[in-house]
C-alpha cells in the first residue's frame, strides 16, 4: 500500500448563529449582555456601598464560610462581580452579536525586497563618510575607549550584588567550651535537675556580654536538650562522655535541609523532622533511621561548671545543618 | 416524579447536582464536628476525705486497671508502671476519657471518659498514695484567665509545642501511625497536666524549663487561638497549605477550566 498525502480538508463550512438568522434570537442575545453589563454595575455599587456604608469591623455568619468579616466579604465580592461580568458581558457580546465569518489571512514572506536592502546599506556607508569616521581616527579611538570603559562599570557593580563570602563562619557557632545553657525563651541557665527523665528543652547559648542575639544565631545555634534514662544509652565511650546523667544535647537544625527538627517522641526516643520526616534515634546519637537526611545530628559535649549549672564543654565537632560545598561531608 | 425526572435532560442538571452534592458533605462534616466538639465533663466538688478515696480507688483500680497495669500498679507488658506518676497523670490520662484504653493501637484516644469526675478522683488519689508524683489540679488552681499572657504564651508555644501540635494547636502526624492531638476544646488542667506528666509520646514540660506562670501563658494562648473568630471566613481546619492548596486546586482550578471551556465554546 503506496502512501497517499493527506488531502486539504479546507476550511469547515461556516454554520450560522441562530442570532444571525433569527432576528429575535439577536434581540435576546442583546439583552443578555445588557444584563450582564447591568450585573457589573450593580457589582460596583455593592463594592462601593460596602466602602463607605458597612462598618470595617462588622461580622457576619455565612453557613459553610463560618463567622467572617463583612466588610471585607462585600467588598471583595462587589469587585468580583463588577470585574468578571464586564468580561463576561463582552465575551457573550462578541461570541452571540459580532462577526464571526472566518478570516484567512495568507502569510507574507518575512524577507525585506532586495532594493530594500541595498538602499539600506548605501544609507549606512553614505552616513559614515559623512561623519568622517575612518578619517578622524582620534575621534574614532577615544570613543572605543570611552564605550569600553563605560561597559566595565556595571561589571564593577556586579561584583558587589554578592555579600562578603562567609569565609568559615557556616562552620562556626556560639557554643565554646564553657558556654552556659539558656532556656529558650526565658534566658534561664539550667540545673541537670530541672530537667526529669523524659523532658525536653529549647536551649540558646549565653552570649558574650554586650553581643545581642539575632536571628541569625538562633538560626544556628538552636539545640534540643534531652533527659533520658542513662542505661538507655546505645554510645561509643567518646559519645558517652559527651552526655551529662542521661542528659544529651543536640543541634536542632536539621542535616537535610535545616528545618527545625524538635518532635521528640519521649516513648520512642525518636526525634522526627517535620519538613521531611527523617527521624534520628536519640539513644544512638541521633542516627538517622528514617528518611532523606544524610548525617546524624551534631552532638554538643555539655557538663556542669562550678556552680552547677549545664555548659557547653567543647564546641561542636562539625558544622550544624544540611551541606555545603565545602564542607567535609562524609 | 415523572415530572422530576425530567429535568434529568437539562443541562443545568449535573452541575446543580454536583453543587448540591458538595453543599451537603459539606453540612453534614460541618454538623459532624460540631457534635464531637461538644463533650467537655463538667465540674465537680469532691468531699469525701483522702483516706476513703483512697480505698474507693484502689477498688476501682483492681476492677478497671489492674488487668493491664497489675493489681499493685506495677505495670506489665506494654502497660507502664503507675508508681510514682502521681494524680496529674491519672487526671489526665483517666479524665480524657484515654484510659481505660479502647484497644492496644498506636495512640490511647481521647473519648468520653468511662469514669466520672468522683472515680476520677479516686482513682488519682490511689496512684498518688503509691509514690510521690506530679499533682493533679483543679480547674480552679489554674487562674489562666487572671494570670496568663498570651503574647509570651504564643512566643513558648512556638518555641516547645508548635512543631508537634501545629501552629495553631490544631494537631499533627507523628511516626507510624501516632499522632500529637489537637488542643482545641481541652480543659485547661488537662493541658497543664500534659505538660507536667508527658504522656505518651509527648515529652516532660517541667517547671523549670517552662515555669508555672509560663504555662498558663501557653493556656491562655490556646484558649485566645480557640475563641478567635476567623475573620478570613472558613478555617479549613488551620492545618496550613494542605487544605487550602486543595481548595485552591480543585475549587479554584476548577472554576477557572469552566470559564476557559465556556470562552472557547462555539455560540450556538
Amino acid at each position: 500500500m503506496s502512501l497517499q498525502p493527506i488531502q486539504d480538508p479546507g476550511l469547515p463550512t461556516h454554520v450560522h448563529r441562530k442570532a444571525d438568522t433569527d432576528p429575535k434570537a439577536a434581540k435576546r442575545a442583546e439583552q443578555q449582555v445588557a444584563l450582564l453589563f447591568l450585573t457589573s454595575a450593580l457589582g460596583t455599587i455593592l463594592f462601593i456601598f460596602s466602602y463607605v456604608g458597612i462598618p470595617q469591623d462588622q461580622l457576619i455568619f455565612l453557613p459553610i464560610l463560618g463567622t467572617t468579616n463583612s466588610h471585607q466579604l462585600f467588598l471583595g465580592l462587589g469587585l468580583a462581580i463588577s470585574l468578571f461580568f464586564i468580561g463576561m458581558g463582552a465575551v457573550h457580546w462578541a461570541k452571540t452579536l459580532m462577526p464571526d465569518h472566518e478570516v484567512v489571512d495568507v502569510r507574507r514572506e518575512q524577507r525585506s525586497k532586495d532594493e530594500d536592502r541595498a538602499a539600506f546599506v548605501a544609507t549606512i556607508k553614505e552616513q559614515g563618510a559623512t561623519a568622517g569616521l575612518g578619517r578622524r581616527t582620534l575621534i574614532k579611538r577615544t570613543l572605543g575607549l570611552s564605550l569600553g570603559l563605560a561597559g566595565l562599570s556595571p561589571l564593577l557593580l556586579l561584583r558587589d550584588c554578592s555579600a562578603e563570602l562567609p569565609g568559615d563562619e557556616l562552620g562556626q557557632t556560639n557554643w565554646r567550651a564553657g558556654t552556659r545553657l539558656l532556656t529558650d525563651p526565658g534566658d534561664r541557665p539550667i540545673k541537670p535537675g530541672d530537667l526529669e527523665v523524659g523532658a525536653v528543652a529549647q536551649v540558646l547559648p549565653l552570649l558574650p556580654a554586650g553581643r545581642k542575639r539575632t536571628l541569625n544565631d538562633i538560626a544556628k545555634d538552636a539545640l534540643l536538650l534531652i533527659r533520658i534514662r542513662p542505661e538507655e544509652f546505645n554510645l561509643d565511650a567518646e559519645r558517652l562522655s559527651w552526655t551529662y546523667q542521661g542528659i544529651i544535647a543536640f543541634s536542632k537544625i536539621c542535616s537535610h535541609m535545616g528545618c527545625a527538627v524538635a518532635l521528640y517522641e519521649q516513648s520512642t526516643k525518636h526525634l522526627l523532622c517535620p519538613c521531611h520526616q527523617s527521624t534520628f534515634d536519640v539513644t544512638r546519637a541521633a542516627k538517622v533511621i528514617f528518611g532523606p537526611a544524610a548525617r546524624s545530628l551534631p552532638q554538643l559535649p555539655i557538663s556542669v561548671d562550678s556552680e552547677g549549672y549545664l555548659v557547653a564543654s567543647a564546641p561542636f565537632n562539625e558544622a550544624v545543618g544540611p551541606s555545603y560545598w565545602e564542607r567535609d561531608s562524609e | 416524579m415523572a415530572r422530576l425526572s425530567g429535568y434529568r435532560d437539562h443541562r443545568f442538571f449535573r452541575p446543580v447536582l454536583l453543587a448540591l452534592g458538595l453543599f451537603l458533605a459539606g453540612a453534614l462534616f460541618t454538623a459532624g464536628k460540631a457534635a464531637a466538639e461538644s463533650m467537655e465533663s463538667k465540674a465537680l466538688v469532691i468531699s469525701a476525705d483522702k483516706a476513703t478515696l483512697i480505698k474507693e480507688g484502689k477498688e476501682i483500680f483492681a476492677r478497671g486497671c489492674s488487668s493491664c497495669h497489675g493489681l499493685n500498679a506495677e505495670g506489665a507488658g506494654a502497660a507502664p508502671s503507675l508508681i510514682g506518676v502521681g494524680s496529674a497523670s491519672v487526671d489526665f490520662q483517666v479524665g480524657t476519657g484515654r484510659m481505660p484504653m479502647a484497644d492496644m493501637s498506636q495512640q490511647a484516644v481521647r473519648k468520653p471518659p468511662v469514669y466520672d469526675e468522683y472515680e476520677t478522683a479516686a482513682l488519682a488519689e490511689y496512684v498518688a498514695s503509691l509514690a510521690p508524683g506530679p499533682k493533679a489540679l483543679t480547674n480552679e488552681e489554674i487562674a489562666w484567665e487572671r494570670d496568663g499572657n498570651a503574647a509570651s504564651g504564643g512566643t513558648l508555644f512556638r518555641n516547645n509545642c508548635a512543631m508537634c501540635h501545629n501552629l495553631a494547636g490544631q494537631g499533627g502526624a507523628l511516626t507510624r501511625g501516632k499522632y500529637a492531638p489537637t488542643l482545641m476544646g481541652v480543659e485547661a488542667r488537662h493541658i497543664y497536666e500534659a505538660m507536667i506528666t508527658g504522656p505518651q509520646a509527648m515529652p516532660v514540660f517541667g517547671d523549670k524549663v517552662i515555669t508555672p506562670a509560663e504555662k498558663l501563658d501557653i493556656i491562655k494562648w490556646i484558649k485566645e487561638v480557640e475563641s478567635e473568630p476567623s475573620l478570613g471566613g472558613a478555617t479549613l481546619g488551620r492545618v496550613g497549605p494542605v487544605t487550602e492548596g486543595l481548595l485552591a486546586w480543585t475549587l479554584g482550578l476548577g472554576a477557572l477550566i469552566g470559564v476557559a471551556v465556556w470562552l472557547t465554546s462555539k455560540a450556538r
